[in-house]
Parts: C-alpha cells; structure tokens; sequence
C-alpha cells in the first residue's frame, strides 16, 4: 500500500492541487477530503493547504475550526497522526487549538506574494525531519494574514522546547521572533506560512520545497506502518 | 418557550493591549491629512449584533458570551465586550 495522505478542503480552499501534486511528485498517494467529513480513517497524514476557507469571514480559519472534519483532524492529530497546515491552513490548526499562537494582518499591511529565504531551525518534527538545522530554503509566501502573534509565555515555550520550526531569513511580515512555522508538543503537527507545494518542481522556480514535503512523506510512512503493526 | 423574553446583543471586539495593530496605526498616519494633530491611540475593531430570545438578563448575557468568547473574538489577540439590551418580551 502507497502512503496515503489527505488534503482537507473546505469551501474557499484552493492550494489543494497544488499539495496534491507535491505530495505525488515524491511518492504518496494524495486524495481530497471534504470538510464535511466526519472521518480521515485510512490515511497516514493530513495537510490542510492554502485558501480562504469559509472565505476567511471573521479571521482566517475561524469558521473553519468548526467544519465537521475538525473534529477528525483533532483525533487523528492526538493519536501521532502527522498534520501539516499550509499558509491558511495554518490559520485554521492556530484557530482550532491544534498549535499555539495566531496569525495577524501583515506589519505595513501589504499583501505578500514572492519567494524568501526560511531557515530550518529545528529537524525534529514531521515537516523537517531530516534537514539539517540552519539549511536555508527559498520557498514561496502569499499571505496577508501571516503575521505571527503569541503572548510572551508562550513564546518562550516554543523557544525552550524547540518548536520554532522555520524562521525567515529576513522576517517579512512582522512576526514574532521571524518565526514563519511551529509544531506542536508532540511534533507531529506544524504550521507554516510559506509554501513549499510550490517549490517541488523546476518550473516553479525553486525546487527547496521538496525536502519538507519528503520528510511529510517519511513521515507518514512511518506512522502508517507503525499503526498496522500495532 | 414560557417566559422567553427577547433581547438585542451588540459584541465589540478588539485587539487586546499590546497587541500590534497595523490597521489602527495606518488609520492614524491617515488623519494628519484631515488637519488633525491631537488624535492618537487609534485602535481598529469590529462590532456584531443580533438578538437572543432567553429566559431572562442573565441567560442572555451568557450566551452571548459563549458566541464572544468561543467564535467572535479569538482570545489569544482579542478581547470583547458584551451590552445586552431587552426589547420585549416574547410572543
């Protein structure tokens, strides 16, 4: 059996082919989830990708978080299962409680659309497992909302137990400590604002996003085989 | 539903202290054109309004709590108030 993953999509959503492709470039099965869905069974990791679910009426995933599949997610994340949020999908695992901290509007207020350098900081989660601290990627960003915000505690936390995932090279959002992922305790669910879908194939101008995008991989082959031998 | 009465909600939710505000801070820089020096501490924030149908103030003001805190504001940036009104009383 192929390592199968699937793409959450809720009404507004619109990097899911884009994920779907990656995720097949580097060797797993990839199929859509509707957010209506009141099960994941059968699938060794999720990705929520990019979008404007529910049109991001109120804050960006705030409507989301209360989709039926949520509660699958949540499920599915609290048994191991790895979970990667993408860009809006990020937003929508910071809404729901499934990682710390919230995205806010862009310092300057300018809609973001190009490549920048992220640096890996920590190779101990699903998304980087793997790739060596302090490698740098040049990876797409197209946020308006991406700037992360969390209380100073909290920060620290995620400072001390090394769950800052990636930062910024050069912090082009305002976010707190340049911090452009995070994962959460149990490291097998992380959110980003860049995209690195976007980045697996040549034409796409950069091919950085392969790596992250292989260690999902891995990693999800990895808990589906630890879940069939159980 | 016996006693329901009916009352009139109105949800403002802002950026808690501390919390950067990009659209409060734009605002500001704006009103220099309007020839206004004195004005500062602009913050941006949304309000909401409906109206509840529950037993009496105190019912009402929970549940309009419950939508404040659980769905209008996010509490790790925002933080709201709630003013419940009555308009009458139920059909």
């Amino acid at each position: 059996m192929p390592t199968r993953v699937g793409v959450v999509i809720f009404p507004g959503t619109n990097c899911e082919h884009d994920a779907v492709l990656a995720l097949q470039r580097l060797g797993a099965s990839a199929d859509l989830v509707w957010h209506g869905d009141t099960s994941v069974a059968g699938y060794d990791a999720l990705v929520l990708p990019g979008g404007f679910a529910h049109g991001d009426y109120l804050r960006p995933g705030a409507i989301a978080r209360f989709s039926p599949v949520m509660d699958a997610v949540a499920r599915f994340a609290a048994e191991g299962g790895p979970v990667v949020g993408i860009c809006n999908g990020f937003q929508v695992l910071t809404e729901a409680g499934l990682l710390p901290g919230a995205l806010q509007k862009n310092r300057g207020l300018r809609f973001l659309c190009t490549t920048v350098s992220v640096r890996v900081e920590s190779s101990d989660s699903v998304l980087t497992a793997g790739v060596g601290a302090g490698t740098e990627l040049a990876i797409p960003i197209n946020h308006f909302e991406g700037n992360y915000t969390c209380d100073a505690d909290t920060l620290a936390r995620l400072q001390d137990e090394d769950r800052v995932v990636l930062r910024y090279v050069d912090n082009p959002n305002g976010s707190v400590d340049g911090i452009a992922g995070v994962c959460n305790e149990g490291r097998n669910v992380v959110g980003l604002m860049p995209h690195p879908e976007r980045a697996t194939d040549p034409l796409c101008g950069s091919v950085d996003g392969a790596v992250l995008v292989s260690a999902l991989v891995g990693a999800a082959t990895d808990f589906g085989s630890g879940r069939s031998a159980a | 539903m016996a006693g329901t009465a009916h009352f009139s909600v109105l949800v403002e939710v802002r950026l808690r202290e501390g919390i950067a505000d990009p659209q409060g801070a734009t605002i500001e820089r704006a009103l220099p054109a309007l020839g206004l020096s004195g004005v500062t501490g602009v913050r941006a924030g949304k309000s909401f309004r409906f109206d509840i149908a529950a037993a009496d103030d105190a019912d009402a003001l929970a549940q309009a709590t419950v939508v404040a805190d659980r769905l209008l504001a996010n509490p790790v940036i925002e933080e709201s108030a709630v003013t419940v009104e009555p308009t009458g009383p139920g059909a």
